[in-house]
């Protein structure tokens, strides 16, 4: 039990600090990274409570794909040498103690729940899908998944498509000026139009583009 | 202090989606780190998720925080596409000069 409560307040604490390190950290490449190691923490925290999948797969989606992908455009939009800066932006910086505050005061709303909720006395009996001991996470969920939960899963595959063609519409540009192979003109190209002819006479030479 | 439960998981996820709500109100230079406190705060919502799901002893939280991570990585995927296009129209992604709404 000590150990357990070691291992949560370790991870709970890297998450935390990382999680500020990444809005006020001054240099954005850095925020990435902070970003990573927050994921990898909760991820940590996650396989310590025993939902090992999810864990794992956070760690694939988000430090694997999503991670790579905001290092790769902070990369491409040279914004790496821009500044963050925080509190000290040009003038008019009224916004700052408004969003202090609503923040301070969200998350008091949150602690005043969390401290008064109680469990409804007939919660636990209306529980969908029971949590079975004998098998693994990743299997109970797969059981799961595929059989209750096949459109909603469906569903979700058809929002990653859209968002990958969304986001190859979004950036996809055609630049002028660039010799580029047509298909269409290549394959319907007449013999007539490539090839010409001609006798050639002697001592006289051919006129080419007569 | 010394036994974790149900309340130290939620107040851990209060503190993160608190720190990624304050990263959207306070930041003014990078909307790049503006999409970061979105995941932030999606985190936290997973967390809250996963940790109801193993206290109450119900699995479908853990299928439903799946559906939200399918949800987070097509948003930064649009998002950043969004980005990119603005970037190359405009020349900047600083917060202060996306102004065109005049909001």
């Amino acid at each position: 039990m000590i150990a357990h409560a070691i291992v949560f307040y370790i991870f709970s604490l890297i998450a935390i600090v990382s999680a500020i390190m990444v809005t006020v950290s001054k240099n954005t490449v850095n925020s990435v990274f902070f970003l990573i190691l927050d994921f990898i923490s909760i991820s940590c925290l996650f396989i310590m409570i025993g939902a090992e999948f999810l864990g794992m797969i956070m760690l694939i989606v988000y430090v694997g794909a999503v991670a790579v992908l905001f290092l790769f455009v902070v990369m491409m939009l040279n914004v790496a040498q821009q500044k963050n800066e925080w509190f000290n932006s040009s003038g008019r910086s009224s916004h700052i103690p408004v969003g202090l505050l609503v923040s301070i005061i969200i998350f008091f709303e949150l602690i005043i729940v969390i401290g008064g909720w109680k469990y409804k006395p007939d919660l636990l009996d209306s529980i969908a899908i029971e949590i079975n001991t004998d098998l693994t996470n990743t299997q109970s969920l797969g059981s799961v998944i595929y059989t209750d939960y096949i459109h909603l899963f469906q569903l979700s595959g058809m929002i990653l498509l859209v968002a990958m063609i969304g986001a190859i519409i979004l950036t996809f540009r055609q630049r002028s000026g660039v010799k580029r192979q047509s298909y269409f003109k290549q394959i319907s190209r007449d013999r007539k139009d490539g090839i010409e002819l001609v006798d050639v006479e002697n001592n006289k030479g051919v006129k080419i583009d007569a | 202090m010394l036994s974790i439960g149900l309340g130290h998981y939620l107040t851990l996820a209060a503190i993160i989606f608190t720190i990624g709500i304050v990263g959207i109100f306070l930041n003014r230079k990078n909307i790049i780190v503006i999409l970061m406190s979105i995941e932030l705060i999606l985190l936290a919502v997973n967390i809250n998720l996963v940790s109801f799901s193993i206290f109450i002893n119900d699995l479908s939280g853990q299928v439903f925080t799946l559906f939200i991570l399918t949800v987070a990585a097509a948003e930064a995927a649009i998002g950043l596409a969004i980005i990119v296009v603005y970037y190359r129209n405009s020349g900047t992604i600083r917060v202060e000069e996306i102004d065109r709404l005049k909001g």
